[in-house]
C-alpha cells in the first residue's frame, strides 16, 4: 500500500522523539542548573539513545587521555628547570612552522641547552601532535586547553615561554599512561647510564644493554638521577649555579629608567599619531589604530614589552648575567603589560618567579579542578 | 602490500617495444616508471590500448616539471582485466610552450583533469573543448605547481625553515604582505589596469547552435547554483542552462576552497604532508593517511608490522560508515528531509569519532598513520569499545535506517530513475566507489588490487545495476554491512605487537629516488596519491588523485534533462567533499 514506507519510517522518528526527550530529562539537574558536569559518552555505546547533546559549556565532554590541543613546555616542577633543550627538532617537524626557538648563550656566548625565548604561533598550530611526538626529551606536550579564545591575534595567540611552561605535576595528572610510561623509560635509561658509569661495570652494562628487556624495577643508582629527569637533569646544576641574580641598586635604577624613558617616549608618539588621524576612535578599543587593528593601549603595552625587552637585553650584555634579571623585573613592572600577558623577557627565573609561575599553574589547576568537581555557580571566565 | 604498477619489460630493439608491432614508433622507451610515448603518436595510441586491449579506465592524469621536460603522466587501468595497470609518460622539451592531444575523446574522464594539468602546470592539450582553468581563477597568472613558480608568503624553497632555530627569526606574514617585494609580476602586468576575463559559457548555452523546434521560441537561461548555497555541500557553483525547468547544460565551477595542497605538500617534508592529508576529505581523514603513507611506504619499501596493518584496516573501515553516514544524510537534506536522517547519522558518527580521538588524540584530524605503522597503540578498553559499537550499536542504527529510509515512497519517487548513468558511461568518465559500483560495475579496490591486507578479509563487493541515484543510496547502505563484516574480522584477528618497524622513531625519513602511485578505495572512491622522490627529504613532486573531484565529471551527463529540483539530488548522490575537490 502506497505510504506503508512513510508510516514505518516515521514510526522511527517517534521512537528517536521520546528517546530524546527520556535522555534529557535524565539529565536534569545538572544540564539546566548551570552546573559544570563532565559527560563521558564513551561508556555503555548500545544502550545510549535518543539524540544525545552535550550542552556545552554547562556540560562538557570527558576528554581522552590523548586528547590533543595547543603544545605545552614541561618544566621540573621542583626545581623549575625546563626539560627543553632547545634542540630545536620540534621546530623542525612543525608542519606549518609554527614553532621558532632563541637558544640560550652563556655568558661567554657559547650556546647552552636551553631556550632563551621559545614561542608558538597558536593562531597557525594545526593541532597534529608532531613536536610532541618527536621530543627526544619529553619537554614539549600537548595541552588539554581548547578554549584559547583570544580578541586579538598579535599580542594573545603567540604563546611564550609564559604561557607554554607547566610544571611535570600538571602532565602527570593530564596524561597519566603516557607519563607512567616515560617515567619508566627514564629510569631504564638512568639505570643503563649509571651502569655504565659505574667503574669496574662495563661487561654489565654491555650485557644489560644486550638484554633489553631486563627489568627495569631495579635501578641501582636511580635516586642519585633526581627524579629521573633524563638529560635535562644534567643541566640543572649548571642553571642553577649559573649566577647571583642579586642586581646592585643602580643598575636596576639605569634598567629601569631606561625602560620607562623608552615607554614614555614611545606612548606619546603613538598616542599623537593615533590622535591625529583618528581622534575618536582612539578612545574605543578596537580603533583600528594600525596594521593590525591594536588599540592604542595594547601597542603602548606592547611596545613597553618590547623596550623593555630590549632594555634588559642591553643590560645583559653590558652586565652579564645579572643585569638580565633587572630587565625582567623591570618589565615586570610595566603595569599594563602585568595585566594582560607576563613579560616575555629572557629566560632566566629567580627563585621568586619559579615560586610564583609554579603559583598560578596550581591556583590554574585548583580552580579547574573545582569547577570540574562541582561549582554550585557558573563561573563566567575561564 | 601489492605493488600496484611494474612496468619493467626489458627490450633492445625499438620495435621489440610494446605496442610498437601495432603502432611502430608510438613508445619511444620503456623506463621503469611506464612508457613514454611520442607525443605525436598519444591519440593513436590511446585508441589502440582502449579498444583492442582493453585500457578502459583512465585513473590518473597529472604532471611533472622536470629540469628539461615537463611530463604528462597518464595510469591506465582495464575494468575488466584489473591486474594490469600501465602508465604512459609523455615528455614535452618544449618548455615555452608545452602541448599534446587531449585524450578527451578516448577518456572523457581526462576532461578535469586535463584542465587541472593546464591549470596548474600550463601545459595545453590540442583537442580539449574547455581548456580553461579548473581550480585557480580566470586570470590567474603563473602555473603554480612549475618549480619556478613563488607564491605569495613565499620563505623559503623547502620546510623546515632555516630561520625557526636557533636565532628565532620569525617573519610575521603579515608582514610578508603579498603585494609587496616578493612577488614577481609578469613583463607588461599592470596590477590597476587589470580586469578579470569573463567567462562566457557559450558551449553550455548553445550559443553556437541554431535554434531547433517549431513552437514557442525560448531561450536558455544561465542559472548559477551556487557557490553559497546550502545543496552545494560546501561552495562550490553549477552554472546551469535551463530551458524552462529542464537542465541542457551545466558547466561545475570550483576551486574556491583551493588551497594549493599540492605545492604545500612540495615545499614539506613527506612526514609533514601527513596532517595535511586530514584536511582533504576532512570526513575521511584515516583513509587519506592510510593512501599517502602507502604511497611512500611503496618508495621506501617498508614492512609494516602485523598489528598496525589491523589497525589501519579498523581506521579505515570505521571511516567508511562515517562517510556513508554523512553521505546519506546529506542526500536526504537535499531531498527536503531537513537534518533528520542527517542527525541520526552525525549521532552515530559521533561514537566512532569518540574512539578516533581516544586513539589518535583529535576528532577529524586524527594525523594518526606513519611510515612504516601508526603513531601510538590503541589505548587500553579500546577494542572493547570498538567491538561493541560493532557488534551491538551499529547494526541495529544501520537497520534504523533501512527502515527510516529505504521504504519511503516519497524517496523512492525522486530517486528512482534520475541521474543515470550507465556501466559504459560511468567506465568512460572514471567513475570511481560507490558511483561506479552502483551502474553495476564491480570495481572494488580491496578486492581487485588488495592493498595492506584486505586480501584476508571475507567481503563482498556490493554492485546495482540500475546506475540512478536510488542506486548510488542502496549501494552506500549495504557498503556499510560490508565494513562491518571487516571490522568484526579485524577486530576478531587484531594480533598483539609493536606497532611500528623496529629502530627509532624517524622524523626525517629516507625515501629513496623513484616514484609510486598508491590507490586505495576510499568511502567516496579510488583514492589515489602519486609521489615522487629524488632522495631528497621533500617530495618533487605530490599529487592527490581526488575521487570527488573526478567524480564531478559525469555530473552534467547525469543531470543534463532532468528538472532542476533533481538536480540537487544527483547532485548530492555524488558524495563530494570540497575540501579534496579544491585541495
Amino acid at each position: 500500500m502506497f505510504g506503508t514506507g512513510i508510516i514505518k519510517g516515521l514510526v522511527v522518528t517517534i521512537k528517536e522523539f521520546v528517546e530524546t526527550y527520556v535522555d534529557d530529562v535524565k539529565k536534569i539537574p545538572s544540564r539546566y542548573r548551570g552546573g559544570r558536569e563532565v559527560i563521558d559518552q564513551t561508556q555503555n555505546l548500545s544502550e545510549q539513545s535518543g539524540l544525545f547533546t552535550i550542552q556545552y559549556p554547562e556540560e562538557r565532554r570527558k576528554l581522552p587521555e590523548r586528547f590533543r590541543y595547543i603544545p605545552m613546555l614541561i618544566y621540573q616542577a621542583e626545581t623549575g628547570e625546563d626539560l627543553c633543550t632547545a634542540c630545536g627538532i620540534c621546530a623542525k617537524v612543525c608542519p606549518p612552522q609554527c614553532i621558532w626557538i632563541v637558544r640560550d648563550k652563556d655568558e661567554k656566548g657559547k650556546p647552552v641547552t636551553r631556550p632563551a625565548e621559545f614561542w608558538i604561533d597558536a593562531s597557525i598550530c594545526m593541532n597534529c601532535g608532531l613536536c610532541a611526538e618527536f621530543c627526544p626529551f619529553d619537554a614539549i606536550k600537548m595541552n588539554h586547553d581548547f578554549e584559547i579564545t583570544a580578541y586579538e591575534r598579535m599580542p594573545h595567540l603567540v604563546y611564550g615561554l609564559n604561557e607554554l611552561r607547566v610544571p611535570h605535576t600538571y602532565y602527570a595528572k593530564l596524561r597519566p599512561t603516557d607519563y607512567a610510561a616515560e617515567e619508566a623509560a627514564r629510569a631504564e635509561e638512568a639505570a643503563r647510564k649509571a651502569a655504565a658509569r659505574a667503574p669496574g661495570a662495563r661487561t654489565a652494562a654491555i650485557a644489560a644493554a644486550a638484554r633489553p628487556a631486563a627489568p627495569p624495577a631495579t635501578p641501582p643508582q636511580a635516586p642519585a638521577t633526581d627524579g629521573a629527569a633524563g638529560d635535562a637533569s644534567a643541566t640543572a646544576p649548571s642553571a642553577a649555579a649559573a649566577g647571583p641574580r642579586k642586581l646592585s641598586p643602580e643598575e636596576m635604577e639605569r634598567v629601569k629608567a631606561e625602560a620607562t624613558a623608552r615607554r614614555a617616549a614611545k606612548a606619546a608618539e603613538v598616542g599623537a599619531t593615533a590622535g591625529a588621524e583618528t581622534p575618536t576612535a582612539a578612545q574605543t578599543p578596537s580603533a583600528p589604530a594600525g596594521p593590525r587593528k591594536l588599540s592604542p593601549e595594547e601597542v603602548e603595552r606592547l611596545r613597553a614589552e618590547a623596550a623593555a625587552k630590549r632594555a634588559a637585553k642591553a643590560a645583559q650584555e653590558s652586565a652579564p648575567p645579572a643585569a638580565a634579571e633587572a630587565g625582567a623585573s623591570a618589565a615586570a613592572q610595566t603595569p599594563a603589560a602585568e595585566q594582560v600577558a607576563p613579560p616575555a623577557g629572557p629566560r632566566k627565573l629567580s627563585p621568586e618567579e619559579v615560586a610564583r609561575l609554579r603559583a598560578e599553574a596550581a591556583a590554574k589547576r585548583a580552580a579547574k579542578a573545582a569547577a570540574d568537581a562541582e561549582a554550585p555557580k557558573p563561573d563566567g571566565e575561564k | 602490500m601489492t605493488a600496484a604498477i611494474d612496468v619493467t619489460i626489458e627490450a633492445p630493439a625499438r620495435e621489440a617495444l610494446p605496442f610498437n608491432d601495432a603502432l611502430p614508433g608510438a613508445v619511444l622507451e620503456v623506463t621503469k616508471n611506464g612508457l613514454v610515448v611520442a607525443p605525436a603518436r598519444l591519440l593513436e595510441l590511446a585508441t589502440y590500448l582502449k579498444t583492442r586491449q582493453g585500457y578502459d579506465y583512465l585513473s590518473m592524469v597529472t604532471s611533472v616539471d622536470w629540469p628539461d621536460y615537463f611530463e604528462v603522466v597518464y595510469y591506465l587501468f582495464g575494468v575488466a582485466k584489473p591486474k594490469d595497470g600501465l602508465v604512459l609518460k609523455v615528455r614535452l622539451t618544449d618548455k615555452a610552450n608545452p602541448e599534446l592531444p587531449s585524450v578527451i575523446s578516448v577518456w572523457p574522464g581526462a576532461d578535469f583533469q586535463e584542465r587541472e594539468v593546464y591549470d596548474m602546470m600550463g601545459i595545453r592539450f590540442k583537442g580539449h573543448p574547455n581548456l580553461r582553468r579548473i581550480l585557480l581563477w580566470e586570470g590567474f597568472e603563473g602555473y603554480p605547481l612549475r618549480k619556478d613558480f613563488r607564491e605569495p608568503y613565499y620563505e623559503e624553497e623547502t620546510k623546515p625553515l632555516k630561520s625557526r632555530h636557533p636565532d628565532g627569526k620569525h617573519l610575521w606574514a603579515e608582514d610578508r604582505v603579498p603585494w609587496h617585494d616578493n612577488v614577481q609580476y609578469p613583463e607588461a602586468w599592470d596590477p590597476d589596469m587589470w580586469t578579470q576575463p569573463q567567462v562566457q559559457y557559450r558551449r553550455i548555452m548553445g550559443a553556437d547552435e541554431p535554434m531547433v523546434g517549431s513552437g514557442i521560441q525560448t531561450q536558455r537561461v544561465l542559472v548559477n547554483m551556487g557557490p553559497q548555497h546550502p545543496s552545494t555541500h560546501g561552495v562550490f557553483r553549477m552554472v546551469v542552462a535551463l530551458e524552462g525547468e529542464t537542465v541542457v547544460g551545466l558547466e561545475p565551477e570550483m576551486g574556491y576552497l583551493h588551497r594549493c595542497h599540492e605545492k604545500i605538500g612540495e615545499r614539506n617534508t613527506y612526514l609533514m604532508n601527513i596532517p595535511f592529508t586530514d584536511r582533504l576529505d576532512y570526513i575521511s581523514s584515516m583513509s587519506n593517511n592510510l593512501g599517502y603513507v602507502l604511497a611512500v611506504e611503496k618508495l621506501m619499501g617498508l614492512q609494516i608490522p602485523e598489528r598496525a596493518d589491523y589497525i589501519r584496516v579498523i581506521m579505515a573501515e570505521f571511516t567508511r560508515i562515517v562517510s556513508h553516514l554523512i553521505a546519506i544524510g546529506f542526500l536526504f537534506n537535499d531531498l527536503g528531509a531537513y537534518f533528520t536522517p542527517a542527525l541520526y547519522g552525525l549521532r552515530e558518527r559521533e561514537l566512532v569519532l569518540d574512539l578516533f580521538e581516544a586513539a589518535s588524540g583529535s576528532r577529524m584530524m586524527c594525523n594518526y598513520m606513519r611510515f612504516g605503522g601508526v603513531a601510538a597503540d590503541l589505548p587500553a578498553g579500546w577494542v572493547e569499545r570498538a567491538r561493541e559499537l560493532v557488534n551491538n550499536r551499529m547494526p541495529r542504527v544501520i537497520e534504523e535506517f533501512e527502515q527510516l529510509l529505504s521504504g519511503n515512497e516519497i524517496f523512492l519517487m525522486r530517486t528512482k530513475g534520475i541521474g543515470l548513468l550507465s556501466a559504459r558511461q560511468a567506465i568512460a568518465t572514471s567513475m570511481a566507489g560507490p558511483m561506479l559500483r552502483a551502474s553495476g560495475v564491480p570495481y572494488d579496490l580491496r578486492r581487485i588490487q588488495p592493498y595492506s591486507i584486505y586480501d584476508r578479509f571475507d567481503f563482498d563487493v556490493v554492485t546495482r545495476p540500475e546506475g540512478d541515484v536510488w542506486a548510488r543510496f542502496m549501494v552506500r547502505m549495504e557498503e556499510m554491512r560490508q565494513s562491518l563484516r571487516i571490522l568484526k574480522q579485524a577486530l576478531d584477528g587484531l594480533p598483539e605487537g609493536p606497532i611500528m618497524p623496529p629502530g627509532k622513531k624517524q622524523y626525517q625519513v629516507r625515501v629513496p629516488a623513484g616514484e609510486a602511485y598508491s590507490r586505495i578505495e576510499g568511502p567516496k572512491g579510488e583514492l589515489g596519491f602519486f609521489v615522487v622522490s629524488d632522495g631528497k627529504p621533500n617530495p618533487y613532486r605530490y599529487h592527490v588523485r581526488a575521487p570527488t573531484f573526478i567524480n564531478l565529471t559525469s555530473l552534467e551527463q547525469m543531470s543534463v534533462g532532468s528538472k532542476i529540483a533533481d538536480l540537487i539530488v544527483v547532485f548530492g548522490a555524488v558524495d563530494i567533499v570540497l575540501g579534496e575537490v579544491d585541495r
